[in-house]
């Protein structure tokens, strides 16, 4: 194990697909829905990589692969350099641990808050009785919580108090990743913003490394260090927090940070121009997948798929930053394969 | 710990915890609820004329006397030798009633046990691994559904012969449909909650996930379940008893006290009516129960 070597990835993924087959009625032909394609992402211990992307586009079934809930269909996982099979979802959760998305459905209600907290020691038979009686107590202390919320139930707690016990629970066998699906959206807005300090102070605290998954780009400029932006199933463009919100490349990235509602008065809605609805991911669009979308959109992007052009400070795949392949001379281009 | 995290320690808004715990609701809910009361307190009374049968009953329910056949009920110009009259044999009518409880609620208690321990089973087992496993179990569920209860119970009973254990297991392998389809629908429902996951990224084994995540949520269902299917089972017992199928003579059973009261239906109708009353207080006790304990419990479970 290489623990100390700070260059070497905590998590990687390498060209990982999942591809599930979705039946279409009682005698059509089942189908592939890719939800992941050949997604390639690296975490360094510390950092903080946001995922953002649209609903459907494969967010949380990334996050189910990284949980060890899903296999992959192609690719593999490397925590520490070492290969991950979610066959060995034991030894795979002391290292990754998740904060899900609704606070209401991911705390077991009839259990008290202590259970909920030490299920994790238990389960692994981390010490006695006593130890992981201290352990719920001091994981408390460090989330925020009242001692004495020890003996009460999900259903006598708040949304915001909810979310602490999912994080003292995830926290408690210090993992090294902590996957976080969404985890303020289904927050009041006022609470919103006390979990994600409490997140930003864990994660200095416990040096931890966050994958955040989340829709709300503010969010994710909030805490995040590099983003990666996804759409059906791929990564599109993977950033630095400043260089994305800076010099957004990718047009579908442009929209997303349009799509941020602000408070100003007389802006209203904002019009993402991204028109038409969601593409079927069953049937995804020729090409580059978001071209019936992109108000940018050449001949070729229809036809060719766009290959990940290296940036400063990451990748984006976009015909329009593709320099080799010509995108003004406005020709289909054959590549191998196409 | 850091400054930023115990500065959240006093945060206002953590310190208000609120409300009573779900067990405290529960049990506020419970006792509000009238038919829920009525059917508990109707049910206890009966379970303790079972229990405490020898004590209560003024004769033995066996012993017969000759001398002493048909004699009418109290409230008919009977004596308070015999409060609820004899029957044809001359045997005591309330003592009969009351070892007769013990046959109702053993029949009802047990055969809803063992149909509820199948059909639970098979149940969550379809309900939360789903695919073969789900399609398998729907097929039995509906080949069982296919098959008329009494029917099956009437040719086996006359196969095997009828006795008050025959009675008890053929009712108990046929009566686990209803729990089979609802737990299934219910660990279905349970299934997709977060807790399960995080169950399940935390490394719990499934039998574990089982027992601990998903039983505790759908419990309220069976014990629902549970309940209707004991009066079910009361009621195909003292159907198959009535026929001559099931409890044999001269076990004091309530259908057969029904069943051998018919003759004189015309001329001595209590004989009919005693033992069909207390089935229809016993069933509609147990039946209030059961829907009582529906209504208390559904609303934590939506919340």
């Amino acid at each position: 194990m290489s623990n100390t070597d700070t260059t070497q990835p905590v998590l990687e993924l390498r060209s990982v697909s999942k591809t599930y087959t979705v039946k279409q009625g009682m005698f059509g032909k089942p189908k592939p829905l890719k939800a992941i394609n050949d997604v390639s992402i690296s975490l360094k211990r510390g950092e903080v990589l946001g995922l953002v992307g649209e609903s459907g586009c494969g967010k949380s079934t990334l996050a189910k692969i990284l949980l060890g809930l899903e296999e992959p269909t192609k690719g593999e996982v490397r925590v520490d350099g070492e290969v991950i099979g979610a066959t060995d979802r034991r030894t795979l959760a002391r290292r990754i641990q998740p904060i899900f998305q609704d606070p209401y459905s991911s705390l077991n209600p009839r259990k008290s808050i202590e259970d909920i907290i030490s299920l994790p020691l238990r389960v692994h038979s981390i010490g006695d009785s006593n130890t992981q009686d201290k352990a719920v107590r001091e994981i408390l202390d460090i989330v925020g919580l009242p001692q004495r919320v020890m003996r009460t139930y999900p259903s006598q707690m708040s949304g915001g108090q909810r979310q602490r016990v999912a994080i003292a629970r995830a926290l408690i066998m210090k993992p090294e990743i902590v996957i976080c699906d969404e985890p303020t959206s289904a927050l009041d807005v006022s609470v919103q913003s006390q979990i994600l300090n409490l997140l930003n102070d864990l994660r200095a605290e416990f040096n931890l490394t966050y994958l955040f998954i989340s829709h709300d780009l503010a969010v994710v400029e909030h805490l995040a260090t590099r983003v990666a932006v996804m759409y059906l199933g791929r990564i599109v463009e993977e950033s630095s927090v400043g260089g994305l919100f800076d010099t957004s490349g990718h047009p579908y990235t442009q929209a997303l940070l349009k799509s941020v509602l602000t408070p100003e008065a007389g802006k209203g809605v904002p019009d993402t121009e991204l028109g038409m609805e969601y593409p079927n991911p069953i049937a995804p669009p020729s090409g580059c997948h978001f071209h019936p979308r992109c108000p940018m959109a050449m001949t070729h992007c229809a036809t060719v798929p766009p290959r990940p052009v290296p940036t400063p400070e990451g990748h984006v795949e976009c015909h329009l930053f593709d320099t080799e392949n010509g995108h003004d001379t406005g020709t289909p281009l054959m590549r191998e394969g196409v | 710990m850091s400054d930023a995290t115990t500065n959240m320690t006093s945060d206002p808004m953590l310190e208000a915890i609120v409300g009573p715990t779900p067990g405290q609701m529960l049990r506020k809910r419970i006792f509000g609820h009238q038919g829920l009361m009525i059917g508990v307190v109707v049910l206890g009374i009966l379970v303790l004329v079972a229990i405490f049968a020898p004590l209560l009953a003024p004769h033995d329910p066996y012993a017969q006397s000759l001398m002493a056949r048909m004699k009418p009920p109290v409230f008919l110009g009977g004596t308070w030798e015999h409060p609820l009259g004899t029957d044809h044999l001359g045997r005591d009518y309330l003592s009969r009633l009351i070892y007769g409880a013990r046959v109702s609620l053993m029949i009802g208690v047990v055969a809803a046990t063992i149909s509820g321990v199948i059909g639970t089973a098979m149940g969550v087992a379809a309900g939360y691994f789903g695919g073969k496993v789900d399609a398998v179990v729907t097929y039995l569920i509906n080949v069982r559904l296919a098959m008329p209860v009494v029917l099956v119970a009437l040719a086996v009973v006359a196969i095997l012969g009828g006795s008050l254990q025959v009675v008890i297991v053929v009712l108990g392998l046929l009566l686990w449909d209803r729990f089979a389809v609802v737990m299934r629908a219910s660990t279905l429902q349970v299934r997709g909650r977060e807790y399960v996951a995080a169950a399940k990224a935390v490394g719990c084994s499934t039998p574990r996930i089982l027992m601990s995540e998903i039983m505790p949520n759908i419990a309220n269902n069976l014990i629902v379940v549970m309940t209707l299917e004991m009066a079910h089972a009361i009621l195909l017992e003292a159907a198959l008893s009535f026929l001559g199928l099931g409890v044999q003579p001269p076990t004091p059973s309530w259908g057969l006290m029904v069943s051998e009261g018919k003759n004189m239906m015309l001329f001595e109708p209590w004989m009919v009516l005693i033992p069909g009353a207390v089935l229809f207080v016993l069933v509609l006790a147990i039946n209030l129960m059961g829907d009582g304990l529906r209504d208390v419990t559904a609303p934590e479970n939506r919340s």
